[in-house]
């Protein structure tokens, strides 16, 4: 619904402007700036043009190549984690209870690793995982399984991703289980009555009303692991090798590492520019599944 | 106050929601919107409060423009057919809840509450909190708060829809005496013709957005300007045929003619479609062939359901429609009448208590008598 | 194809109910028989739901037993009842067509393809919706939402009975003539047994052969619409049903004349055996009670007059306590004096809001 125009509204959103023109534009312009020139230290700018962009996006070169390395290793991540977390955030939903005393005390308990800072949640991990000392690390070598996530590549990815399915899995199924409160009584009796098998019910009834909410859940989970730093950082430091370096750790070692700004510069360029149509994706598709109403037509 | 729109029009993405309404409502009258679900009632009513803006066209209160003007700034309360109340506070506490936005002194606010109270029956309910009323008090509570602000405009969107019949009843009964009371606008919306008429005061027709009549509530329903209004305020659905003028006959889809008497005397030549209320058709338990003439228009028709009430019967038929095809009429009868489906009956129509349109849909003047 | 029997039945929702009080329904032996139309008609909180509840599964009754062709289910969940249910709020698969919609119940049952397809024209027909089968289900208006809850309960062949929680609810007064007839269509044409709640009675009258009409827990009438209209065992039934509601006064009886107030009207049975003590009331219709010229009849007075359309109804007062009567065509009034003809034969005495029946006269 539009409400009735009224310009002064606009003096109240200037404030906003201003702040956005310091913390986004200025910056922003800064690493335009940055990417289109190459520097020596010393303060000292040469102009490069497009030079660094047509780098990076060559995969034959050292700085193309490490881009497109990182960016998969980004969309993997993302993707392991995707299919990991929402049908295990659908699957806690539909076990939590519906009502009681149950309901708050399931509720706190799951919203427990939503409240813990991201670095600390590294840190907890890289303690729990260690062979030495950490008991997660420790048990699992005293198994017999060869566990060390500080040398062994796949030992590091498994830590990572089970360490963002634990930190985050709750933020899925709390989404979730908004969108199954919803869901009126009549719709699971109609669907008993029916005859319908548990099966059933979860894909005519739940899956299709849990839809907006889901489209949500995937979005933020994907905006969010694909722009994840702080926990790998913290954990592995993009190692062993380079086997965690993701695109935000690639940037930061590169800017603040190598002081390559302007190679820095048009990678968190291109960088951005994915992130913003990945979210166009997503937002049109959601728009779209949302802008199903019904006709006036009546069928009868 | 007086409330007017002046042209106003409503557009939402290209879709027309409110298509050129003008109407002048008085300080101190009951306004009814009559219409289906999404004939525009609630969009109009969101017009009126100034929740939402014309695309153009006006709307003036007390002579001044106030289009565009938010509804904070305006004087209006508003009734929804859900029970809209603050569960957490007492029935005295939702009363007084907008006097004390407002800042109004202690005593003021008390009196304020005791007599919209009184005038709602809830005094004894004052101390409890709404969830422990029942629907027909939790909603005279909603009605108590529109009130006790003592706004200029009350807007009540189907008030009575979610409540059992009988407290519906109650309270309609009591609403008329509730709102004269007070010299504020009412705007009631409604799907139901009976209870415009129950209400009265003024009634405006609404279908697809637009106003199709609108004046007092007993005139707007005997004396409809247009097919659609006759249709809108109609329950059971108005029964519709249509027929032919020449000279002094008049020619029925079956072919059939009668001669033009009652409504169809004063009208010129032409193709015309008779609306019938349903208590206006007589039915015979038995057909006699040849339609034997005098004027009264009589259809060969089959009973399909009959509803009994206790006091009446709901008969409803189908006859032979144009190109022989089949079209349902009802009949409300007085009294038990148990047809079978598929019994032969005579339906009997006199055109001296018909509404009679022309083929644009225009009325050709035709009113029905009072209670006849 | 069932008949239900309703054997001791009563429900309480506390765990340990101590008396009458704590039942939200108290107990009641009915049998209804296979095809008929049944009403449960009541305001909220009358038992009406638990009831249906209790014969749809959600509800197992803290006491007696449901038996379906003599078969107890008592303890049977909803979906082993082969019973089918139409809410308040309708009730579509949203992501499927109209024809997914109606076949669903039977896919569930693993029919044959064939019989499933056949089954869904055959009911989409019946429900005049063969044009919009394709169609998704969500984009429909809300009666033909209700037509495809109805018809995946007709699909099914081996449905005993068809519950409606007032079903009617979110549809517009002009539909809800369409629905009904559709609904009473079916129930002549499929021979089902049907079991309708509301709290409408028009609704209820005019679907249903017998209308059970239900107050605090319990069935106070069970009779057809004629039986409830002309002699309500109850000042509650007189209440409830019809609009407005039955005139109750306070009266004494003495003989054959009850008097209201100074008022005497001449009744057409004697009441000797009225209980002691009891409150006795004079019930009438406003249907069977006419106004007329002051002078005539019984004298009243004339609060206001209502004009539904159709008819007029007088708010009138007899010896101080409010009635309704119908104002006949062509009478005018000067001032608020009038007289009262009533109907002697329509006349119902009641003793703490019991009907009492009357010995002699006629009828």
């Amino acid at each position: 619904m539009d409400k009735p125009v009224n310009n002064r509204a606009w003096w109240l959103v200037a404030p906003v402007f201003a702040i956005v023109a310091f913390s986004a534009i200025i910056p922003i312009m800064t690493v335009v700036n940055y990417s289109v020139q190459d520097t020596f230290g010393n303060n000292q700018f040469f102009w490069n043009g497009l030079g660094w962009f047509q780098e990076l996006l060559d995969p034959s070169t050292e700085l193309g190549g490490r881009f497109f390395a990182a960016l998969w290793r980004n969309l993997l991540f993302s993707a392991i984690i995707l299919a990991i977390e929402v049908p295990l955030g659908i699957l806690v939903a539909l076990s939590m209870p519906r009502e009681g005393w149950r309901v708050a005390a399931t509720l706190v308990t799951m919203a427990l690793p939503l409240l813990i800072p991201w670095n600390v949640v590294g840190t907890i991990w890289q303690v729990f995982a260690r062979a030495d000392i950490g008991l997660l690390g420790y048990g699992l070598n005293a198994l017999g399984i060869n566990y060390n996530y500080t040398g062994d590549v796949f030992s590091a990815w498994v830590t990572i991703v089970v360490m963002d399915v634990w930190h985050w899995t709750s933020l899925v199924a709390l989404l979730c289980y908004a969108g199954l409160k919803s869901i009126p009584d009549a719709y699971y009796q109609a669907a008993r009555i029916d005859g319908a098998s548990r099966w059933a019910v979860f894909t005519t009834i739940q899956l299709p009303k849990m839809k907006r909410v889901l489209l949500i859940a995937v979005l933020l989970r994907f905006m969010d692991s694909f722009m994840i730093y702080t926990e790998p950082f913290v954990l592995t430091g993009g190692g062993p090798g380079n086997a965690t370096t993701f695109l935000s750790i690639d940037l930061v070692k590169l800017a603040l590492g190598q002081f390559d700004l302007g190679k820095a510069a048009a990678m968190s360029l291109v960088y951005n520019l994915i992130v913003l149509a990945l979210c166009w994706v997503f937002y049109t598709v959601m728009t779209h599944a949302g802008s199903e109403r019904p006709d006036q037509g009546s069928a009868a | 106050m007086t409330l007017e729109l002046q042209n106003v029009r409503r557009e939402v993405h290209g879709a027309v929601h409110i298509d050129d309404v003008s109407l002048k409502l008085e300080r101190g009258s009951l306004n009814v919107l009559l219409g289906a679900t999404l004939a525009g009632k609630t969009t109009l009513m969101r017009l009126m409060a100034g929740l939402d803006a014309p695309t153009s066209g006006r709307v003036i209160a007390n002579g001044q423009d106030v289009t565009g003007l938010s509804v904070k700034k305006r004087s209006v309360a508003m009734v929804y057919q859900q029970f809209i109340n603050y569960p957490a506070l007492t029935v005295y506490e939702n009363i007084a809840s907008p006097l004390r936005v407002q800042g109004l002194p202690k005593a003021e606010i008390e009196s304020r509450v005791t007599s919209a109270a009184r005038l709602l029956k809830l005094e004894p309910y004052l101390q409890r909190t709404p969830l422990a009323l029942s629907g027909g008090q939790q909603q005279r509570t909603a009605i108590a708060r529109a009130l006790v602000k003592r706004a200029d405009l009350v807007l009540l969107d189907e008030p009575l829809a979610n409540l059992d019949y009988k407290l519906r009843e109650e309270l309609r009964e009591e609403l008329p005496r509730i709102f004269a009371s007070t010299g504020a606008v009412f705007v009631y919306a409604t799907t139901e013709p009976t209870e415009a008429l129950l209400l009265g005061g003024s009634t405006a027709t609404l279908m697809q957005g637009a106003v199709t009549q609108f004046g007092p509530t007993a005139e707007v329903y005997r004396r409809p300007a247009d097919l659609a209004t006759a249709r809108v305020f109609s329950d059971p659905p108005l029964n519709t045929l249509r027929v032919t003028k020449a000279g002094g006959t008049v020619r029925l889809a079956n072919g059939a003619t009668v001669a033009a008497i009652g409504a169809f005397a004063g009208v010129p030549d032409g193709s015309y479609t008779v609306g019938v209320r349903a208590h206006h058709l007589a039915v015979e338990d038995r057909t006699y062939g040849e339609p034997r003439d005098g004027g009264l228009i009589r259809l060969a028709a089959s009973i399909a359901v009959t509803e009994v009430t206790g006091s009446e019967s709901f008969l409803h038929m189908d006859v032979v429609g144009e190109a022989g095809g089949r079209e349902r009429l009802t009949a409300l009868v007085p009294g038990v009448r148990r047809l079978e489906p598929e019994a032969a009956v005579e339906v009997v129509i006199d055109p001296r208590h018909i509404l009679l349109f022309d083929a644009s849909g225009r009325s050709t003047g035709t009113a029905l008598d009072a209670a006849a | 194809m069932a008949s239900i029997t309703l054997d001791h039945l009563a429900h309480a929702y506390r765990p340990d109910p101590q008396g009458p009080q704590d039942y939200a329904l108290k107990e009641i032996n009915h049998v209804w028989r296979q095809g008929g139309a049944y009403a449960l008609l009541g305001p909220s909180g009358c038992g009406k739901t638990t009831l249906l509840n209790i014969i749809s599964g959600l509800v197992t009754p803290t006491q007696g037993r449901i038996l379906f062709d003599g078969r107890d289910v008592t303890n049977l969940p909803t979906e082993a009842r082969n019973i089918a249910q139409v809410f308040q709020f309708p009730v579509v698969y949203d992501t499927m067509t109209v024809r997914e919609n109606l076949a669903f119940p039977l896919k569930n049952r693993h029919l044959p393809r064939e019989t499933i397809a056949k089954r869904v024209e055959e009911i989409a027909a019946r429900l005049d919706m063969s044009a919009a089968l394709d169609r998704k289900a969500s984009n429909l208006t809300a009666d033909a939402k209700q037509k495809i809850s109805l018809g995946r309960g007709l699909v099914r062949a081996d449905v005993a009975a068809i519950l409606f929680d007032e079903p009617l609810t979110v549809i517009d007064p002009h539909l809800k003539w369409q629905l009904r007839s559709t609904l009473k269509e079916l129930h002549r044409a499929l021979d089902l047994t049907m079991i309708y709640v509301t709290h409408d009675q028009t609704e209820a009258l005019t679907f249903a052969d017998t209308v059970v009409v239900m107050h605090d827990g319990a069935v106070v009438q069970t009779g057809s619409p004629e039986e409830l209209f002309e002699r309500p065992a109850h000042t509650f039934v007189g209440h409830f049903i019809g609009s407005p509601g039955m005139n109750v006064l306070p009266a004494r009886v003495e003989g054959t004349t009850a008097h209201i107030g100074d008022v005497a009207v001449p009744l057409a049975r004697a009441y000797p055996a009225l209980p002691a003590g009891a409150k006795i009331e004079l019930g009438v219709r406003p249907e069977f009670a006419t106004l007329a010229r002051a002078g005539t009849g019984l004298p009243v007075s004339v609060k206001r007059i209502d004009d539904i359309g159709r008819a007029r109804i007088a708010r009138i007062e007899i010896a101080g306590h409010p009635a309704a009567a119908m104002v006949p065509e062509g009478l005018s009034l000067d001032g608020d004096r009038a007289g009262l003809n009533l109907e002697t034969r329509q006349i119902h005495i009641y003793a703490g809001g019991v009907l009492v029946p009357g010995e002699g006269g006629v009828g």
